[in-house]
């Protein structure tokens, strides 16, 4: 067994072979299930606190401020102290809220992100399942979140909350089509819905070079769009801290609260990682046609860390915007759904169609 | 046709507003010397207060610990929340006479709102603004102040203080 | 547990009613709004004030009028230094004093400061208050100048207590020409920054034109006044029309807009700004030597009868009006707070208009809590 961190593919066939061949199959597969998962709970969990961490910094330079800098060196610690403060919060039970929607809303809002890690490549052979309607189910799984928060708002037992639900209600049924739009728009160019196939259709350029103009529309929108999914600035209708105190979680408390928290932060990864897979080329390293050396070059760096490199460019992007822009009102927010992106999103994809027909694309 | 212009026209016109503000936040997130943030605790030995800072009220004593406070009252009269409290005792002097003094100069911090007017009316100029600022303290009763020092007494060679109330 | 499922005519008929406040993070203070709702739409705004509700007034009654003043400051923090002035003018303009030429100057300096200093608060409250928090950081840079400008002349940095009946506590401090002068240079920078990140910006513009009408005729008789009047069209610059301290020496355009809605009431903030430096440097470099305060009796008294004084205040106009029975104690005192009298148009511009929008209407009106309850 070779360890090659270019090409992980050998090393799980060989921890797979090692496990079917010492164990019966059943207890191979629940090892392996549970080895896999507990790789992505704490990858989750590294990755939460470390967004979390990330967006105060981001934001404090923006702000002209420092940011966290006390708990340990530049603060780096400081999102373990937040957790470890939540975690022995008092969690507030409420009075006449619905007892069981209540406990159940944060769960499925953190498992409809987990779920969506599944299925993200993240790098060669580092990849859970590899469906063929990958980006049918990713996009599926990442949109049950809103169940958890229409469930949160309406149990808490709290007018704001349930306003707060409701306006997220309305805008993730609108946004989820033009996120859906734009992901069609690349799986029209790549031609297969399978994420390693279309990572593997951008060996030579990434999509967003390939495909012209609809191509970098389609990007715009899902940024745009995908923002407004994850609810955050400047579409945080559901939260909007200067209207509904704190929208649908405002009767969280402790940990309870801690799962919303962290939620919002994967599925902002997860989006991101979205877009870096099917715009930017996922794991897959920058390459110049004809640019050998150059290529070449590119080709030493593993690919796990252009996979997060260009995860981590995305985030920076809706940080930086949610950072800098005034929230929306939700009529306007519909209008901006339903009069700009949807229209130009459909337009998009006949331009995208035409193109792939008429072999435009490089 | 013209409506399709105004519908791009908008579009792009907002696009570019919105370009505009991500500039601005862009070129602070690159100019890391524009932070403004004061590192408090770190910088204790540096900070510099401004010297008219109106910290709290206090007595200066000189280096024999003489005060210049005759006890008159007046400040105590003019503070509009009464966080000043002069208590005077009747000294006997070597030749006889007795004399008003300083006892004690209670100054209940707690209640000040730093309004300056006790400074303003001090006719011997007896008390004066600090600008010590870090007055936190675990107990309530530690606001209460006592401003002459002990043992201190009276310098000389004041003249008297006009009586107003 | 049957009840629960049964929806009545009249519980869909029946107003969603939800209290903003005194707990809300848009209302910037105690004050509490029972708002009616249907779906997300404000059907009516009632306003309850008194939630910090300290008696000011009737303290006023037992204190010296020097003691007054630094209750002044307790009322709109953020226009303290104005507050003050408004108390000192009535006494001066009651015993009919003189203030010397320096003592006017500065005190119109520092007016001009804590005006600029309030209407950058605003802004970036009010950048808050439609979600972009950025904008609270970058107001709260560019006050911070001007604080430790009032820091070091005044000694404090908010409630300044500098004016006393017959000029200031303190001369200037030596910096303070210099320090100033560098900050309007330091400002007249940052100020098309305010506009480029939140004035031109399209979802601003979406959020905030036509919300909000206030036409002139309701200005008037609801007695909006400040920069929210002056939106509307309503000429009620106390400084342009009734001339105090050294307003008559300076040349400055009052703010005059006819439309009357959200974004105006915003836009005519900003240009206040612009105004403001201006003011400051027509003034700066002339500041006559003289003394800082003309000398007092040690008591006040007011001669019997009524007196008022009103100023410009950062929010509309401030009034002052004191009864004397030639006490040396006010009789009883009345201010007019130009809070109180926009607050109660906020019915009138909310209803029919979206939750977000209550927010941001009652942002670019620019209220200040403790003003309104006294």
């Amino acid at each position: 067994m070779t360890f090659n961190i270019y090409d992980l593919t050998s090393f799980n066939q060989w921890v797979d072979k090692t496990l079917y061949d010492s164990l019966p199959a059943f207890w191979a597969m629940i090892i392996e299930m549970t080895l896999i998962g507990v790789a992505f709970l704490l990858f989750y969990a590294l990755i939460g606190l470390f967004l979390v961490y990330a967006e105060r910094k981001v934001c404090a330079f923006i702000q002209n401020r420092v940011g966290p800098n006390r708990v340990g060196p530049y603060g780096i610690f400081q999102t373990i102290a937040d957790f470890i403060k939540l975690l022995m919060k008092e969690l507030i039970p409420i009075n006449k809220a619905d007892k069981f929607l209540f406990n159940l809303a944060p769960f499925i809002v953190i498992i409809a992100s987990f779920m969506a890690i599944a299925a993200i490549p993240f790098g060669l052979g580092l990849h859970a399942i590899d469906f063929n309607i990958g980006v049918f189910y990713v996009m599926a799984v990442s949109s049950l979140g809103v169940i958890g928060v229409l469930l949160a708002g309406w149990s808490s037992n709290n007018k704001y909350s349930l306003i707060g639900a409701m306006r997220s209600g309305a805008q993730i049924v609108s946004y989820e089509l033009s996120v859906g739009l734009s992901m069609v728009t690349i799986v029209i160019l790549a031609g297969s819905m399978q994420l390693s196939t279309i990572v593997e259709a951008q060996r030579d350029g990434w999509f967003i070079f390939t495909g012209h103009v609809p191509a970098l529309i389609a990007f715009l929108i899902f940024i745009i769009a995908s923002t407004a999914e994850t609810n955050r600035g400047p579409f945080d209708l559901a939260e909007a801290e200067s209207e509904l105190t704190a929208g649908y979680h405002t009767e969280y408390s402790g940990i309870k609260f801690a799962f919303f928290f962290l939620a919002e932060y994967m599925n902002m990864f997860i989006v991101a990682s979205i877009a870096a897979t099917l715009f930017w080329g996922g794991w897959m390293p920058l390459h110049i046609g004809g640019w050998a050396g150059f290529n070449t070059v590119m080709d030493y760096i593993p690919p796990f860390f252009w996979y997060m490199g260009k995860t981590m460019v995305v985030i920076f992007i809706m940080m930086w915007f949610k950072w800098t822009f005034p929230r929306l009102r939700i009529d306007q927010l519909l209008k901006l759904e339903w009069k700009y992106l949807l229209p130009i999103n459909l337009f998009n994809i006949i331009l995208m169609a035409l193109i792939v027909l008429l072999g435009w694309h490089f | 046709m013209n409506s399709i212009i105004t519908y791009l026209k908008e579009l792009f016109g907002g696009i570019k507003t919105l370009l505009k503000g991500m500039m601005v936040t862009g070129y602070y997130f690159v100019h890391p010397r524009s932070i403004i943030t004061q590192q408090y605790p770190e910088n204790r030995k540096t900070l510099q207060m401004f010297d008219r800072f109106k910290g709290q009220v206090s007595m200066p004593h000189d280096e024999n610990n003489l005060h210049k406070c005759t006890a008159c009252n007046i400040c105590e009269i003019n503070c509009p929340n009464g966080s000043i409290e002069v208590i005077s005792k009747q000294v006997e002097k070597a030749d006889g006479k007795t004399k008003k003094e300083l006892d004690t100069y209670i100054y209940k911090l707690s209640m000040c709102t730093f309004c300056g007017l006790c400074i303003k009316v001090c006719p011997q100029d007896a008390i004066v603004f600090t600008p010590e600022f870090e007055h936190a303290v675990f107990n309530q009763d530690k606001l209460i102040k006592t401003l002459n020092k002990p043992g201190s007494s009276l310098k000389e060679k004041v003249k008297e203080p006009i009586n107003i109330i | 547990m049957e009840d629960l499922f049964i929806i009545s005519d009249a519980i869909q008929e029946e107003e969603y009613i939800i209290n903003m406040g005194p707990q809300h993070p848009s209302t910037h203070g105690v004050l509490r709004f029972k708002v009616s709702l249907k779906g997300e739409t404000v059907l009516g705004v009632e306003p309850h004030c008194g939630y910090i509700h300290r008696g000011i007034e009737k303290m006023c009654e037992r204190l010296t009028y020097q003691q007054v003043i630094h209750l002044t400051d307790r009322l709109d923090y953020l226009s303290a230094h104005i507050n003050n002035e408004a108390v000192c003018l009535l006494v001066e303009n009651a015993l009919q004093i003189e203030v010397p030429e320096r003592v006017k100057y500065i005190r119109t300096i520092l007016s001009e400061l804590s005006r600029l200093a309030s209407h950058q608060l605003w802004w970036c409250a009010f950048g808050m208050d439609l979600g972009a928090l950025t904008t609270y950081f970058y107001g709260l840079r560019d006050r911070e100048p001007i604080l430790d400008i009032f820091e070091e002349t005044t000694g404090a940095r908010l409630l300044q207590s500098f004016n006393c009946p017959g000029g200031l506590m303190n001369d200037i401090h030596p910096n303070f020409i210099k320090r100033v002068k560098d900050y309007i240079v330091y400002f007249r920078k940052k100020l098309p920054e305010y506009d480029e990140l939140l004035t031109g910006n399209v979802i601003l513009q979406e959020r905030t034109n036509d919300i909000g009408f206030l036409t002139l005729e309701d200005a008037i008789s609801y007695g909006v006044t400040g920069p929210s009047g002056r939106a509307s069209g309503f000429a009620c610059d106390v400084r342009k029309h009734h001339p105090y301290s050294a307003y008559d020496k300076v040349e400055f355009k009052e703010i005059l807009f006819d439309k009357g809605d959200t974004f105006h009431r915003y836009k005519a903030r900003v240009e206040e700004m612009w105004e403001s430096l201006k003011i400051i440097e027509q003034l700066i470099d002339n500041i006559p030597e003289g003394d800082f305060v003309v000398k007092m009796k040690p008591i006040i008294r007011l001669p019997e009868g009524e007196y008022y004084q009103r100023v410009e205040a950062c929010r509309g106009e401030f009034g002052v009006y004191v009864l004397s029975t030639g006490d040396k104690y006010p009789y009883r005192v009345k201010f007019r707070s130009p809070n109180f009298s926009n607050l109660s148009a906020i019915n009138l511009l909310s209803a029919g208009h979206k939750i977000a929008d209550l927010v941001a209407i009652s942002g670019s009106l620019d209220l200040v809590i403790p003003d309104i309850d006294r």
